[in-house]
């Protein structure tokens, strides 16, 4: 232990990706020393992958579009489970943090007037995703790496050297956060590179590490998504909330098999795509759900008029949230009208001319035309739902993103409540970045008023975590984790997949009990250095972590909401609209139990027509002296 | 139409390793990553190699394919023969790690020597107007997702290690390329484009466009317009005789900053 390496930072930040980075930059602005640690090399965190835009209300293609009406789309699509303040202060913040970028460097796409332009999406009233063509999630990444090259040099011009306020630990995995008397004290991490490990000691930690999505076998998730912030938050001694809620992109790849999951953005069917089934109808004009139906067309004539004259007509019901449009595609595939691969066809090539969609899609069309050997410009896609985001995450406040655990922050998809039920696309690139900001301003106050007494890092503490990561190495004739892994995700999609039942659940949560010995007994092959199968092995006990919090919640919810639908219970119930559920660890396990939501403010409550407040709140919580 | 196709995988590190055999199947539709991993969960559990989106989003999964730099994502298993001998290397140009797994430094050092944009200091943000038309040169060389294969490429360095200290490779050229043609960037990049990143090592033989995964014009539209300023700035004698009355004649230049250590 003498020789472990050690460092002392005001802040560290685990995960490079949107909110990661946008963190680490407003911590190093306010005057702290900052590690941002990352899986992978700088500048290849999953929010590469997204590709429609960020969801600001900036009213550059239509001023008619406000923060209020964001507010109202976002608690819509959530189905009024998000935290109403978050969801305030996103809409609130999203444009400043936008315009912020372009002084960063990023070239967003253009209106004729020359201000960002804004593109259409599921759920969003008005176009309102700021874009670059169907890569904007590279644009934020780069622009962020970018400005944190521009600190750095802002740093060396003053200090002589780059990284005397920001370094960046690239393809280093903290597998245990180091908590001394309820507060957090530090991480504890390895080189992917040379297994060596490392201590971090810091007062705040800031938790910016993405999703769950490895935990199931058809998803659009890079191997980085094992849900290790929800497990760190959760073993520290913090909370995560709804965890019940993961959201099946409704269009990802189904052929071929390799390829299965992989996400086709959702600006297909913004710029004009169809669905349609085997026997060539449009359904989903048969899936308008009753909460929606005053904002969609019923007709094909009036759904592609909307596209030019969105005054006077509706939005086609393909741009319905994705919670609805992911279970109308399973239904078509159940009730046999699928395509010959199990999916539904998307199809743009009769929509658009060739040359209109090369220019506004590219990368879809390159991805289609390299790995399915299919021209979107000439033909349809086979398109199905796939594991895309978790909306519940670690519980935080919502201004300063602290969570239960004092000095632990999260932003970003780790993170809970936003997002309700279901998250509207181009939401999540605004998260990032409204929340990645408000979390280093939050570890940045916090580690002010800690003045001079932070928490220690006790040698045991250190000596346990070793312990704990190196065990793997010590287990002889054990099970091969890419084995136990396949059988996770497997069990994970077939039992607490789209569609879900009690039954199935619970036997999921029994195959869970028997997967914790297992991954006990994963074994390991060859040295520390570069081993992607003991990092699979650490892994894995998050992802189970993550999947018992998963299933528990998801079997304790007797109603179908957003991006949890139960067989047995298929109705929204505004009891249980007032409910989250919290998931927390005990023993080796995963305990939860039931929290009331806050009232919404009665100013934010008044943005609502009463009548839509009565499809989804219960007579008491219905603004005072309405009786309409 | 399952096969097993026959593979060789470089295994080893920077000091000593070996081309290693194995036959592996192969179904339908697959891409060279999804025979690595199959190695990996079936032969080799150690095998060391990096990847994440899995659809060339990322560029995390540069390798040599039978000498090719490739993404390995994006190649496809039916571009081969069934009998033929797949050989997978790491990228050359940088000293390996482990396996396929090498070390990129080299490309973040050079990055952060890169100035920064710099927009007019009185320009508030939400402010910004720019024709799309303007932003659309820049917005190209945005479309990089950092692969590294044209700077593995570039025999400026793939041949000479020792020019890794003077040159930044086409990515690096590229990228001031890039802010040079930024609408409302105001620093005057054509000094440090030649004096750090080594502009003139490059003499425009296209290889680093022809690997380019995004099939971006990097010598054509970044790297020869960029050259081409340089010139004009060096040898328009109008310009140098003016340049002598007029410090600040044309944008700020910032003095070059070297990396510590």
């Amino acid at each position: 232990m003498t020789d472990l390496e050690r460092h002392s930072f005001d802040v560290v930040v685990i995960g490079a990706g949107g909110a990661g980075l946008r963190a680490a930059i407003e911590a190093r602005l306010q005057g702290k020393t900052v590690a941002i640690v990352c899986k992978s090399l700088f500048g290849k965190a999953h929010t590469v992958m997204a590709e429609g835009g960020i969801a600001a209300a900036m009213g550059n293609v239509n001023s008619k579009d406000n923060w209020q009406v964001h507010f109202r789309d976002t608690m819509r699509g959530g189905k009024f489970l998000n935290s109403w303040r978050m969801a305030e202060l996103h809409a609130k913040e999203a444009p400043q943090r936008v315009w912020e970028l372009e002084t960063y460097g990023a070239l967003f796409d253009r209106t004729p007037d020359g201000k960002i332009s804004q593109r259409n999406f599921g759920g969003h009233e008005y176009p309102r995703l700021a874009h670059v063509g169907d890569r904007s999630g590279l644009e934020l990444i780069r622009t962020l790496q970018q400005k944190i090259v521009s600190l750095q040099q802002e740093d060396f011009r003053e200090t002589g050297d780059y990284q005397s306020k920001i370094k960046i630990f690239a393809e280093v995995t903290v597998t245990r956060l180091l908590v001394n008397d309820g507060r957090i004290a530090g991480a504890y991490a390895y080189y992917r590179e040379t297994g060596d490990f490392v201590l971090f000691e810091a007062p705040a930690v800031v938790l910016a590490t993405g999703g769950i999505g490895k935990t199931f076998k058809v998803t659009s998730a890079s191997w980085e998504y094992t849900g290790d912030g929800h497990a760190l938050a959760m073993r520290a001694g913090a909370t995560t909330l709804n965890m019940e809620f993961i959201q099946f992109h409704p269009t990802g790849m189904v052929w071929p098999l390799s390829v299965k999951g992989i996400l086709v953005t959702e600006s297909v069917r913004g710029d004009g795509g169809i669905l349609t089934n085997s026997e060539g109808k449009r359904f989903m004009f048969d899936y308008i759900p009753d909460v929606f139906k005053a904002q969609y067309a019923t007709t094909p004539e009036e759904g592609d008029r909307w596209y030019t004259d969105p005054e006077h007509n509706r939005r086609p019901p393909e741009l319905l949230p994705r919670d609805e449009v992911a279970r109308a595609i399973n239904s078509e595939v159940k009730a046999g009208r699928g395509t010959p691969h199990g999916g539904v066809y998307l199809d743009v090539s009769t929509r658009l001319p060739a040359d209109v969609i090369k220019k506004k899609l590219p990368s879809m069309w390159h991805q289609f035309k390299e790995l399915a050997d299919v021209d979107i410009t000439k033909e349809p896609m086979e398109v199905g739902p796939t594991c895309h985001y978790v909306m519940g995450g670690v519980e935080v406040d919502p201004d300063t993103e602290q969570t239960k655990l004092p000095g632990l922050f999260a932003a970003g998809e780790v993170s809970g409540g936003m997002h309700g039920s279901n998250r509207l696309g181009g939401n999540s690139l605004s998260d990032l970045l409204v929340f990645g900001r408000r979390a280093g301003l939050g570890a940045a106050i916090y580690v002010d008023a800690l003045g001079g007494s932070r928490p220690t890092v006790t040698d045991e503490m250190v000596a346990d975590a070793e312990t704990e990561a190196l065990a793997a190495f010590h287990v002889e004739g054990g099970e091969n984790p890419y084995t136990i892994h396949a059988d996770l995700q497997q069990t994970m999609n077939d039992l607490v997949g789209i569609i879900r039942t009690e039954s199935e659940m619970q036997e999921a949560l029994d195959r869970l009990e028997g997967f914790k010995e297992r991954v006990r007994r994963a074994s390991v092959q060859g040295g520390r250095a570069f081993n992607p199968g003991w990092h699979l092995a650490l892994d894995l006990k998050n992802m189970l972590l993550v999947s018992e919090a998963i299933a528990r919640s998801a079997l304790e919810r007797q109603e179908s909401r957003g991006g949890h639908t139960r067989d047995d219970y298929p109705v929204m119930s505004p009891d249980w609209r007032q409910l989250n559920i919290v998931s927390r660890t005990e023993g080796d396990g995963v305990a939860i139990y039931r929290q009331p939501l806050s009232p919404m403010r009665e100013d934010l409550l008044e943005l609502f027509d009463v009548n839509e407040l009565k499809k989804y709140l219960t007579e008491a919580e219905l603004p005072k002296g309405e009786h309409s | 139409m399952t096969y097993k196709a026959k593979f060789r995988v470089w295994r080893g590190d920077d000091d000593s390793g070996d081309l290693v055999s194995y036959e592996v199947d192969v179904n339908e539709g697959e891409v060279v990553l999804d025979i690595v991993h199959r190695l990996q969960a079936t032969q080799a559990p150690d095998l060391a190699v990096r990847w994440n989106c899995k659809a060339g989003k990322c560029g995390s999964c540069s390798a040599e394919v039978n000498g090719r730099p490739r993404l390995m994502c994006m190649t496809r298993m039916n571009t081969f023969t069934e009998d033929e001998v797949i050989t997978i290397t790491p990228m050359r140009t940088f000293p390996v790690i482990r396996d396929l797994v090498t070390d990129v430094s080299y490309n973040y050092t050079k990055a952060r020597m890169v100035p920064a944009f710099a927009p007019p200091a009185d320009l508030e943000p939400g402010d910004y107007r720019m024709a799309q038309v303007d932003v659309e040169r820049s917005q190209e060389f945005r479309k990089c997702i950092e692969c590294f294969m044209c700077n593995n490429v570039c025999h400026a360095v793939r041949d000479h290690e020792e020019n890794k200290t003077t040159f930044s490779g086409p990515r690096f050229l590229m990228r001031i390329a890039e802010l040079d043609m930024h609408p409302l960037d105001t620093v005057d990049r054509r000094k440090v484009a030649v004096d750090d990143h080594g502009l003139g090592y490059c003499n425009i033989t296209k290889c680093c466009t022809e690997v380019c995964p995004e099939h971006i014009h990097i010598t054509d539209n970044a790297l020869i317009p960029l050259k081409e300023r340089v010139a004009d700035k060096r040898y328009d004698p109008i310009f140098s005789i003016a340049s002598l009355f007029s410090r600040s004649k044309d944008k700020r230049s910032p003095a070059p900053e070297t990396p510590k250590g």
